[in-house]
């Protein structure tokens, strides 16, 4: 199990109250936790990654283990802390507007 | 319930106020979607009870809301708005080319006869169509084919289709509203389209009356004179007797021709709403007074009405989704202001009382009218 930690409106949207918990199947990358939390909460398809394209949106960033993933292409293995449950993947919406 | 729904789209949310027929004592129901953009809402005439409305932000996108209650209960559905093919480029506002891109939906249509149809207006403009109550969404690509559409450039708000008309006898003819490209007409139900902008003078192009790119504000007409048309443009307000084909002013004696909402009495199609704002570059009411200007001739002779609207230190626009009537009798017209009021006037516009004083800045207004 992922634990995806998500900001407050997204969890709004999902009808989530903490964090996020989905099943990945190996090898665990990025692409694939996203893809797996937007099979388990269609609601936020489009929200965090462009429609189509899968592109991160500007606003977002994705942080995992200290890392800064919001880069990475989806490929991208999640850290060990990550995929073993002990850390959450986290989703953050960048310091912009009022 | 017999009575009004007033539906108001925020910068921070939505909410729904709802009155009896004596349109006086209201309840305030949100905010709904807090935090987020709501740039409209939107209910079904053939269904009252549904309800769309578009929130959408600049960090998650769009969510497109759906509720079957009244707005009771929402529930997200489809959110994906893909412009068919290779979108290309239209300008931007240096002259520079830009990719299309989608933003937000700014404006919902729904079909006067099926809840699950409804046309929407998107930012970069285009006009999409569901047919399944907002689960997926199609785009009537002929619209942005139109080989002027590559030098479309924004308005200062984006490059919005903000008006979606269509014929309330004959669902093939729309008029639809981009800012700033102007008014087009089709008559295949949104298969091709043609400009339909005669008559307009805009002094900020190298041409002011060419075909296309003029900066049009909102568009209105009484459902019993589906070819007469109103318009709030960028500056002048104008008017159509024949579908939007020709166009002649009508600005008369108001105190500015600038501003961004009108709208038709419910009862009366010659008797037309604006808000007069100041300029394009002091985007609040002349003299600092709120006033809304009435004509019962159709325009050229304009009434101010200012019974309860704030007459000293009144700095609020009034955005061109923001203005409504309901259709009562007399008729009622609201209007929402970015200073977050929404006023009310229960007979026509005589005379003004707030439903609401401290909201976030209104976005939009929409009424129900339920028996």
């Amino acid at each position: 199990m992922i634990r995806i930690q998500l900001p407050q409106q997204l969890r709004s949207l999902a009808g989530i109250a903490g964090e996020a918990g989905v099943e990945v199947p190996p090898p665990v990358t990025l692409g694939a936790a996203l893809d797996a939390l937007e099979a388990t909460y269609p609601t936020l398809s489009g929200t965090i990654r462009d429609h189509g394209t899968t592109r991160r949106r500007s606003f977002i960033r994705i942080f995992a283990d200290g890392e800064d993933l919001s880069d990475a292409p989806p490929h991208t293995p999640l850290p060990r802390a990550i995929v073993e449950g002990r850390q959450p993947l986290r989703v953050v919406g960048a310091i912009a507007g009022g | 319930m017999t009575g009004v729904r007033v539906l108001v789209g925020t910068r921070k949310g939505a909410f729904i106020l709802t009155a009896d027929g004596h349109r006086e004592a209201w309840q305030v129901h949100g905010p709904l979607f807090g935090g987020w953009e709501v740039y409209h809402l939107a209910g079904s005439s053939a269904d009252p009870d549904r309800l769309y409305a578009s929130q959408s932000n600049g960090w998650f996108g769009q969510i497109v809301q759906r509720s079957d209650d009244g707005g009771a209960r929402w529930e997200a559905v489809g959110n994906e708005f893909a412009y068919t093919g290779d979108p290309g480029t239209h300008l931007f506002y240096d002259g520079s080319e830009q990719p299309w891109r989608f933003t937000r939906a700014w404006h919902f249509a729904p079909s006067l006869d099926d809840p699950d149809v409804v046309h929407a207006g998107v930012e970069d403009a285009a006009l999409f169509r569901t047919d399944d109550g907002g689960h997926t969404w199609s785009e009537l690509a002929g619209l942005r084919g139109h080989p002027s559409a590559t030098s479309w450039q924004p308005g200062a708000g984006g490059l919005c289709l903000h008006t979606i008309l269509v014929h309330p006898d004959d669902p093939a003819t729309m008029h639809v509203a981009i800012s700033a490209a102007g008014v087009f007409r089709s008559e295949d139900a949104g298969e091709s389209w043609t400009p339909a902008n005669n008559g307009l003078h805009s002094g900020f192009m190298p041409e002011p009356e060419a075909d296309v790119g003029h900066c049009v504000h909102k568009l209105a007409r009484h459902p019993s004179r589906p070819d007469v048309l109103f318009m709030q443009k960028h500056w002048d307000v104008m008017r159509s007797d024949d579908g939007g084909r020709n166009w002649y002013e009508i600005s008369g004696d108001l105190p500015s021709d600038f501003g961004f909402a009108i709208d038709v009495h419910a009862h009366e199609p010659d008797t037309v709403y604006v808000t007069p704002i100041t300029s394009d570059e002091e985007h609040y009411p002349p003299d600092g007074r709120l006033r809304v200007y009435r004509s019962r001739t159709g325009g050229n002779e304009w009434q101010p009405l200012t019974a309860g609207l704030p007459q000293e230190h009144c700095y609020v626009n009034v955005l061109r989704d923001a203005m409504a009537v309901d259709s009562m009798d007399p008729c009622g017209v609201y209007v929402g202001t970015t200073g977050g009021q929404v006023y009310a006037s229960a007979d026509a516009g005589d005379h003004w009382s707030p439903i609401v004083r401290d909201l976030p800045a209104v976005l939009s207004v929409e009424v129900q009218t339920l028996t």
